[in-house]
């Protein structure tokens, strides 16, 4: 039990409702726990289906917007069947702003033929390349939050293994994974140090103090590589990892994974059919 | 910030893809021939270096606050065929879990990251650490003035992708003019924090730095 506590208070808050991880916890900090047929799909099913999801819904022209409404609602399902919290997706989907903000811009910056609502005009061209934009950009963002949400990095790496990464990338995917929290928490602690020591951050001037920091958190992160890789020669590594179990593979599985990309594939064709 | 789905077409994506894994093929052979099998552990912890050093905001001015790009610190600090690694698969990671930058986009943003940033500004490095005789301090002015390069030179690189597969209304060279211009203040910045960060490492651990060997201490 104690040791649990000291687990969870390390990961998201987001565990606090629902407390039992079954050890899927360690070291994630993206997924949130739940019991859900996407979560149990395995890696390479949920990537692949991500994929030619969206490489469907990119190739899709604005236009023909019966096939959008079709995707959304794709999203939604499979949200729904995930049960993942969408309070705290939402909070993560924020990184889209910057470009929801450029994508603003373009009915009042592009010419051609326009069109008044209310006391404003805008432009008919900005504002098809502008929904454009947002549409395809926010699919993307939920497809990455399902991933991210229902995925844990073991079965992440297995995935990768599955669609035949080159082993090399994998293994580095698989370092960053495994130290990415223990280098943050490295961070955590130099950043509390500098302000014991009563450093404020304020303009320009306060650089050389991020720099110096930057430059230890480097020093720190490649003798932690030196130390791993002797550790890891000292256990019999001869440069790849046997450690990514292949995770089982059901009938059902591929069903359901599958049936996301063909419900793209047959609202593309519905809505082609709107449009023409 | 990253592109995201939908704002590049395809066709220029994968075209861009397969330059990525050009360049990513010579990386590898590049990488595997000076690190051997301790390649992915270093590599891995410097993909970790670069994704937490994006984190730390340095305050400009008014609120405002930049982050550090790594390419040309990264390339510096442990070679170029390694910086190329880490920072693609800090690319993916961040695309796939962390919805920055599109999984259809993958392809133009590790071509402008991770090829043309790390592998242009290098070579900016080389040279000018050629040009300087191989001192330490041509090892801290080839980082400024690398770094400085190959923040504008991946806008250009954007900007080309846009003028051929942009799905925007925004001209061609409005984009470019407009991200030329941005990036070069960005460019300032992200010199002075891989120039200073470079030296920092330099005072406690030269031997660390792959930019400084076959280079006089």
């Amino acid at each position: 039990m104690e040791e649990r506590k000291i687990n969870n208070q390390t990961t998201l808050e987001t565990q606090s409702k629902h407390e039992h991880t079954h050890g899927h916890s360690a070291g994630e900090r993206l997924y949130i726990h739940r019991h859900s047929p996407i979560h149990e799909l395995p890696g390479h099913i949920k990537l692949i289906a991500f994929f030619t999801f969206i490489v469907i819904a990119v190739l899709t022209p604005i236009q023909q917007w019966h096939s959008f409404v079709g995707y959304f609602l794709i999203i939604f399902l499979a949200l729904g069947i995930s049960k993942l919290p969408l309070l705290t997706l939402a909070k993560r989907a924020t990184i889209e702003f910057p470009f929801i903000i450029f994508a603003l811009l373009m009915p009042f910056t592009a010419g051609g033929e326009s069109f008044d609502i209310g006391p404003v005009s805008l432009s008919r061209e900005g504002s098809i390349a502008g929904l454009n934009l947002v549409t395809k950009a926010t699919l993307g963002v939920f497809c990455s939050m399902i991933l991210a949400g229902s995925t844990t990095a073991h079965s992440l790496l297995a995935g990768f293994v599955r669609i035949k990464t080159p082993s090399l990338f994998v293994q580095i995917a698989a370092f960053m994974i495994r130290y990415l929290n223990v280098i943050n928490d490295q961070m955590a602690r130099m950043k509390v140090a500098r302000e014991s020591r009563g450093f404020q951050a304020e303009g320009i001037r306060s650089w050389p103090i991020f720099t110096s920091t930057l430059g230890a958190l480097f020093i720190r992160s490649y003798e932690r590589g030196e130390r791993v890789h002797l550790a890891m020669l000292a256990r019999g590594y001869a440069g790849t990892l046997s450690s990514l179990s292949v995770e089982k593979v059901q009938a059902k599985h591929w069903r359901l994974g599958l049936c996301f990309p063909l419900m793209a594939a047959i609202s593309y064709a519905v809505g082609k059919v709107f449009f023409s | 910030m990253h592109i995201p789905d939908g704002f590049i077409n395809i066709p220029t994506a994968s075209a861009s893809a397969a330059l990525a894994v050009a360049g990513l093929g010579y990386s590898v052979r590049a990488a595997k021939e000076k690190l051997d099998e301790k390649a992915a552990p270093l590599v891995g912890l410097v993909a970790v270096f670069i994704f937490a050093g994006q984190m730390i905001n340095f305050p400009v001015a008014a609120g405002t606050s930049g982050h550090l790009l790594g390419a040309v610190l990264a390339a510096v600090l442990v070679g170029p065929h390694a910086a190329a690694l880490a920072l693609t698969v800090v690319l993916a990671i961040q695309a796939l879990l962390f919805a920055d930058g599109g999984l259809t986009a993958l392809g133009l943003n590790v071509f402008n990251m991770a090829i043309v940033g790390v592998w242009g500004g290098y070579g900016a490095f080389l040279l000018v650490r050629k040009v300087l005789r191989s001192t330490r301090s041509a090892v801290l002015v080839g980082s400024a003035i690398a770094a400085f390069i190959s923040v504008p030179l991946a806008a250009t690189a954007f900007s080309l992708q846009y003028a051929i597969g942009g799905q925007g209304t925004f001209a061609a060279s409005t984009v470019f003019a407009a991200m030329f211009s941005t990036h070069i203040v960005i460019g300032i910045g992200e010199a002075v924090i891989t120039t200073l960060t470079v030296g920092a490492i330099l005072k406690t651990r030269p031997d660390l730095v792959f930019g400084m060997k076959k280079a006089k201490a």
